[in-house]
């Protein structure tokens, strides 16, 4: 079964809910990925760190040149990802439709070649 | 990497007054005793990087490290004017800032935080053997130099955790506005606690290139002092001093690398001319222009000790050759006296270890020197030479200003000169520049 | 891909040391190849290069994406779910593809995307994961 990649998508500007709605998302997150691991959907999940934590690494004729900070420099940031295992893409997305209804950002789809 | 400009031709970089210790940390507050309030200021500024260096290793943690050190300094600004300065004042500072750091873990315990607690009570309480002292601030000089770090953080890191600077200090000695370097600092922190930039010294093999970001902070930190003196001068924290300081501490942790001790003298000779680089109206005087009997006799001996240890060892790099090359500066008691061929020489030397147009530029002015304008100018000029690629670059436009100035060329001088006063935002340099133009006419 | 998720599934296994980074590989839209022979080569380093981390235990999971134009967004808009064409990211540059790995700390995680942005020609970034809570 092919693999698809949900992305988590703030948009610009976007702010870290308050405790207690955090705490709320976490537990709905929480929830679908059990929900997925159950389906045996699930191959990986993570939230990442915010862009500015990011790394360049550019291989220029044979020098590894290092540069701080994100490759795409954007208003709207991918603050985690969910890859799943599923038989096409209209399955991956009522996940991506139940991911971003449990966090209530965007989700991007986006099929693994082969 | 930028060369310094040092020659008669160019403008031998000016200098700010003042070596002492300046202004106290704002987040302390001095309750009485102005004499020890400066103790403990003078301990917090000299100690600091020492003491984030061995908290850090012992809680695991640097922004923990931060806070602890900082607790401290506040219960010495307390305590100390009261009971007297403790006989080891550094020591104290460790000890009491562990103290401090297992009190806030009691309050605030984790897990995590309770595991660098157990840490942190198994610890003895006795001195730091040297060498583990040692270790701990050089892991703590490469984290704050990691290449993953931007340089510009690398410079504010090193500044704020190895020198003890405070950061409206750092704010105000590179002109940027203190929310700005505010977070800059906590950008770079943040990085270094969520990708895990590792606390420790890089291995033989990886040296070589850890050690280049650390050379070239130092490096860059001495330049600023030279670069932005416009604004309140009195103001500012002595960078030049600082990067003295830093080199010096570089040298007392790898003692077997040479290019630190290159990057110490040639920071020494520089700093060695300090006094004669400013006429009594402020204005600057170049290199060939200097009262060489005001240049600061014991710096500039020690700038050339460590410059005959180097050529002993045997192994130059770019920071060796340059200190050589003011070394031999240094050597001459007037400028007419001076070695120009042993300054090409080492150019040349230069350019095979690390090329670039700047170094080419200098070249070109020694050559100036030794065959006259001429052939200076050819070497400028010379196809995919320094007036290709430094158009940018005042000091190239600088440079043939006075070349074409000694060919006669009065007008095209003139017009390099008006090129090379656009392209500075410096104001002493600006007024330097006007004042030989005004000259020519 | 089952060994990943017996893995990951019994956090009593998991090292508490790792972290896990993001290895994303960048493309500007333009082709990172000098010729076909490289493009061939290149797919082969990259093999190597999946073959040596997958047996360094490190390996998390390792995909290459197809075009952006094939993703698609959902949203919540006005309480309903709506589908649109993607990339959310409107730039020209994107990701090509990943790889997830293990590593102690940022260094192996930098030594590790070296090896890999010359094996595969790409630009690659190195972004941390965030831990999974302890307690």
């Amino acid at each position: 079964m092919p693999n698809y990649l949900l992305s988590v998508c703030y948009p610009a500007g976007a702010s870290q809910p308050p405790p207690d709605e955090l705490a709320a998302i976490m537990t709905r997150v929480g929830a679908l990925s059990a929900d997925m691991q159950a389906a045996g959907v699930w191959v990986f999940g993570g939230g990442l760190h915010a862009p500015s934590s990011a790394t360049v690494v550019e291989d220029r004729d044979g020098e590894v040149v290092m540069t701080d900070g994100p490759f795409i420099e954007s208003k709207e940031q991918i603050g985690g990802i969910t890859i799943i295992d599923v038989a096409d893409l209209d399955a991956a997305l009522a996940w991506g439709a139940r991911k971003a209804a449990a966090i209530g950002v965007p989700i991007e789809v986006r099929p693994f070649v082969g | 990497m930028p060369a310094v400009p040092d020659d008669p031709a160019v403008l031998d970089r000016d200098s700010r007054s003042g070596d002492a210790l300046e202004g106290p940390d704002p987040t302390l507050e001095v309750t009485s005793g102005a004499a020890t309030a400066v103790t403990v200021e003078a301990v917090f500024r000299a100690d600091y990087g020492r003491a984030i260096a061995t908290l850090t290793r012992l809680l695991g943690d640097l922004g923990l490290a931060e806070e602890a050190v900082q607790d401290a300094f506040a219960v010495a600004l307390e305590t100390w004017p009261r009971d007297g300065v403790p006989p080891s004042p550094t020591g104290w500072v460790v000890t009491t800032a562990r103290h401090r750091a297992i009190d806030r873990f009691r309050r605030e315990s984790t897990r995590e935080q309770r595991q660098a607690q157990a840490a942190l009570l198994h610890a003895p309480d006795e001195p730091e053997e040297d060498y583990a002292v040692r270790d701990d601030r050089l892991r703590l000089v490469f984290t704050c130099c990691h290449p993953a770090i931007a340089p510009a953080a690398q410079v504010a890191l090193t500044l704020r955790l190895v020198a003890g600077l405070t950061t409206p200090e750092i704010a105000r000695a590179f002109l940027v506005p203190e929310p700005t370097m505010a977070q800059r600092l906590v950008r770079a922190k943040n990085k270094i606690r969520d990708a895990h930039i590792p606390y420790r010294v890089p291995d033989e093999h990886e040296l070589p290139d850890r050690l280049r970001p650390v050379l070239a902070v130092i490096y860059l930190v001495h330049n600023e002092a030279y670069v932005a003196t416009s604004g309140d001068s009195l103001d500012r924290v002595d960078l030049a001093a600082e990067a003295v300081r830093l080199g010096r501490l570089l040298v007392e942790l790898m003692p077997d690398e040479p290019e630190a001790r290159g990057l110490l003298a040639l920071m020494l000779l520089a700093e060695s001319r300090r006094p004669a680089r400013v006429a009594a109206d402020g204005s600057l005087v170049r290199l060939a222009d200097q009262d060489r009997s005001l240049w600061d006799a014991s710096l500039l001996a020690e700038g050339q000790a460590l410059v005959r240890e180097c050529l002993r060892r045997n192994t130059p790099g770019p920071y060796q050759i340059q200190a050589a090359i003011a070394a031999v500066h240094s050597d001459a008691t007037t400028a007419a006296d001076t070695d120009w061929r042993q300054v090409i020489a080492l150019y040349d030397q230069l350019l095979a270890a690390a090329p670039s147009q700047v170094v080419r530029l200098n070249r070109a002015i020694a050559v100036a020197e030794l065959d006259g304008p001429t052939a200076g100018l050819l070497e400028i000029d010379a196809p995919d030479g320094p007036a290709t690629h430094l158009d940018a670059y005042h000091l190239l436009h600088a440079t043939r200003a006075a070349l074409l100035a000694r060919q006669g060329r009065t007008a095209e001088a003139a017009a390099s000169y008006d090129r090379a006063i656009a392209l500075t935002d410096n104001i002493a340099e600006q007024r330097f520049l006007t004042s030989r133009r005004d000259a020519l006419l | 891909m089952q060994q990943v998720r017996d893995r990951i599934g019994r956090p009593d296994q998991k090292e508490t040391a790792m972290t896990q980074y993001l290895l994303s590989v960048h493309n500007d839209g333009t082709s990172p190849y000098a010729t076909e022979e490289d493009m061939h080569a290149a797919f082969a380093d990259t093999g190597t290069f999946n073959e040596k981390l997958q047996a360094s235990g490190k390996w998390v999971f390792a995909g290459g994406l197809e075009f952006p134009d094939t993703a698609k967004v959902v949203r919540r808009r006005d309480g309903a779910l709506e589908r649109t064409d993607g990339p959310y990211l409107e730039s020209k540059e994107h990701i090509g593809g990943f790889w997830i790995i293990e590593a102690a700390d940022m260094d192996e995680a930098l030594a590790w995307a070296e090896e890999g942005a010359v094996a595969c020609r790409g630009d690659v970034e190195v972004r941390p994961f965030q831990g999974i809570p302890q307690d």
